[in-house]
């Protein structure tokens, strides 16, 4: 039967990884409802604010950037624009270069995975290594995150064990407190060796141009105190109004993350280090980075510009929980990447389109949406856009004669009547592949055409 | 460089021009961010002890319990704040080796570090540390245990004050419990790159 791409992956997704990205979305979304409404007296009212603070930032982006670039380079950072994944690539090794760098360590940063920065600067003789122990793994075994904030949530602790051996890391010992404490004492060198930190950004503030980095291990604290020069590669759609903003945000980000009331390191950063402090970077780099930005604030679904990157939407989706992150061939999965990848693809669009398919519109991602972004209907607009530009859907069944039948009353009511023919013959044997598979699983109930028009006709003769 | 600023900026009012009405900046009141249950009544400090004990951190009210924690713990050799030194020092008896100059190039010798806190946020247990009152950001980062000195003038009730209080500092810090990670199978490990043990020595 022919299929999307995203079902293919999803077929062949091992029972034991599908089993163990099941259990742990569910545990950490089960968490973040407990501790969002035993705490908060309306905690869908906080997610509202947020999402109209955000919505406030994007609408407004024409003023908040020139805004905050005045804030940020009169604290003492440098700003640098780029239009695109290249152009923010080169923009670091510039900086590197001017500098005479050769040893980056980074923190977690969406957008670098975005505009593949590590294998760039490696390209360019420039070490990259990555501090956040998932993404740490993720690097050495040459593979990619498959969530958004849990990147290696598809591996288990054996497959870890075997990488670190191979790399030289220690003789097997598959014990997640051994693992952590060799990643441990292996980065805290290289942190200390390098010549540049590089971080993403949380939150902007336009108020203050202080940038807001959330983390739990303390890895982009390191960077920050190993280093003399920090990179903050940021998305032009990071901003927030105002400091006193950055409360609610703060609240919902650690408790729709992780199911944690604030993450660990929170860090405020509005510029090099203070004088008077022995550590921690004399240089500031923040590059906005706009790669198909601009073009989703173009487009009508310029809501998922919102996102903070939560991942609890990941968390609580039926087709996640089955396909994992990797069905969705992009560095965003889930149904913010749903929406997100395939506007950010450009012209790659058509080879995404199946990703707003893959949803049942069941809305649980808006209700969780720490931002309140509407993503089923981002996903109803996307589909719409796959069909309006002719992009093939297989396995989908035909609809032209529903069409037909649909703009027919006539019709229509001869096909109700008609359809309890159906109530006569075994499912199973109706030649649709699409029908076959449905019922391989479930039981079709029985026909009860023209029901409804009966019952209709009937009130309004009362 | 300056190309991309001018091509972004001009694609952004590109993008908002046909907005005939642009989403308005919401005016609220912040308590709506406050855990009022949690807070209600209750004296500062001892909220902060018990908050922090909920994230995995540990709060101190005197420096001998402090300095008995340590002896258990069989950290004996740290680094501390020169300004704080002075102070702490009768209370640290025969047998600890304590220095006040952290040195980069031997970070794995350092068990402890005692550096002051900013502040406190009694609500989330959360230490605030930033350039000012921290003698050196290593220090605090990297032994695996981290003491801040933390004065109850210095605490913050809730998230919104604490926000409202960043003050001009260029570099503020909240830590909020040790450093930690699930990435290894969702199971919950202290003290990644930093601190295992966060600990808030109140005065």
């Amino acid at each position: 039967m022919p299929s999307q791409p995203i079902d293919q992956f999803a077929r062949e997704l091992s029972p034991e990884t599908r089993a163990s990205v099941y259990q742990s979305t569910k545990t950490t979304h089960e968490k973040r409802t407990k501790l969002l409404f035993d705490q908060f007296a309306d905690p869908n009212r906080l997610r509202t604010l947020a999402g109209e603070i955000k919505q406030h930032a994007i609408e407004n982006l024409d003023t908040l950037l020139p805004q905050v670039e005045a804030r940020l380079t009169g604290n003492g950072a440098k700003v640098h624009w780029a239009s695109t994944a290249q152009g923010a690539c080169e923009a670091v090794l510039r900086i590197m270069q001017a500098r005479g760098a050769t040893k980056l360590v980074k923190a977690k940063t969406m957008v670098s995975e975005e505009i593949e920065l590590a294998h760039f600067l490696e390209g360019h003789g420039i070490e990259a290594l990555e501090t956040d122990l998932g993404e740490f793994i993720v690097q050495i075994d040459h593979d990619h995150p498959s969530h958004i904030v849990r990147p290696i949530i598809h591996k288990n602790r054996r497959e870890i064990a075997r990488s670190f051996e191979r790399e030289g890391l220690g003789a097997y010992d598959d014990d997640p407190g051994t693992i952590t404490r060799r990643a441990r004492h292996y980065l805290r060198h290289k942190y200390l060796a390098a010549d540049v930190g590089l971080t993403g950004a949380n939150f902007v503030s336009a108020e203050s141009g202080r940038i807001v980095l959330v983390t739990n291990e303390g890895n982009s604290r390191f960077c920050l105190a190993a280093t003399k020069c920090h990179i903050a590669l940021v998305g032009i759609e990071k901003i927030v109004p105002r400091d006193r903003d950055l409360a609610v945000l703060l609240n919902l980000l650690g408790r729709s993350g992780t199911a944690q009331e604030l993450t660990v390191y929170t860090e405020f950063i509005g510029g090099p280090k203070s004088a008077a402090q022995p550590d921690g970077p004399e240089e500031m780099h923040v590059i906005f980075v706009d790669n198909g930005r601009t073009e989703v604030l173009a487009s009508e679904c310029r809501e998922i510009l919102r996102c903070i990157r939560c991942g609890a939407c990941l968390n609580v989706c039926p087709v996640y929980r089955q396909a994992s992150g990797h069905a969705y061939r992009s560095v965003y999965p889930g149904p913010v990447g749903a929406v997100l990848s395939p506007l950010l693809a450009g012209e790659r669009f058509p080879q995404l389109a199946d990703l707003p398919k893959a949803s049942s519109l069941c809305g649980a991602c808006n209700e969780v949406c720490p931002v309140n972004i509407p993503i089923p209907d981002l996903l109803l607009r996307l589909r719409q856009r796959a069909k309006e530009e002719n992009v093939p859907s297989p396995g989908t069944p035909p609809m032209g004669a529903w069409a037909l039948l649909a703009s027919q009353p006539t019709a229509w009511r001869a096909a109700l009547a008609g359809g309890r023919l159906m109530n006569h013959v075994p499912t199973k044997l109706i030649p649709v592949p699409a029908l076959q598979a449905w019922a391989a699983q479930r039981e079709l109930p029985a026909w009860r055409g023209g029901e409804f028009r009966k019952w209709l006709r009937q009130r309004r003769s009362r | 460089m300056s190309d991309d600023r001018e091509a972004i900026f001009s694609r952004v009012r590109g993008a908002l021009a046909p907005l005939r009405v642009r989403a308005p900046l919401p005016q609220y009141d912040t308590e709506i961010a406050v855990l009022r249950q949690v807070l209600a009544g209750r004296d500062l400090a001892e909220l902060f002890g018990e908050r922090i004990r909920k994230v995995g951190g540990l709060a101190f009210f005197t420096p001998a319990a402090l300095v008995a924690h340590l002896r258990t713990g069989g950290r004996l050799h740290g680094y501390c704040d020169p300004v704080l030194w002075p102070g702490l020092a009768p209370h640290f008896g025969a047998g600890f080796q304590v220095e006040t100059a952290f040195d980069r190039t031997r970070v794995d010798d350092y068990a402890f570090g005692i550096t002051r806190a900013a502040g406190a946020i009694a609500e989330t247990g959360t230490i605030i540390l930033n350039d000012a009152a921290t003698s050196c950001r290593l220090g605090a980062l990297a032994p695996w245990v981290h003491v801040a000195v933390v004065e109850r003038s210095s605490l913050f009730a809730d998230l919104p004050q604490a926000v409202a209080g960043l003050g001009d500092d260029r570099n503020v810090v909240w830590c909020t419990g040790p450093s930690k990670t699930a990435d290894v199978e969702g199971i919950l490990i202290e003290g990644v790159h930093g601190p295992g043990e966060q600990i808030a020595l109140v005065v």
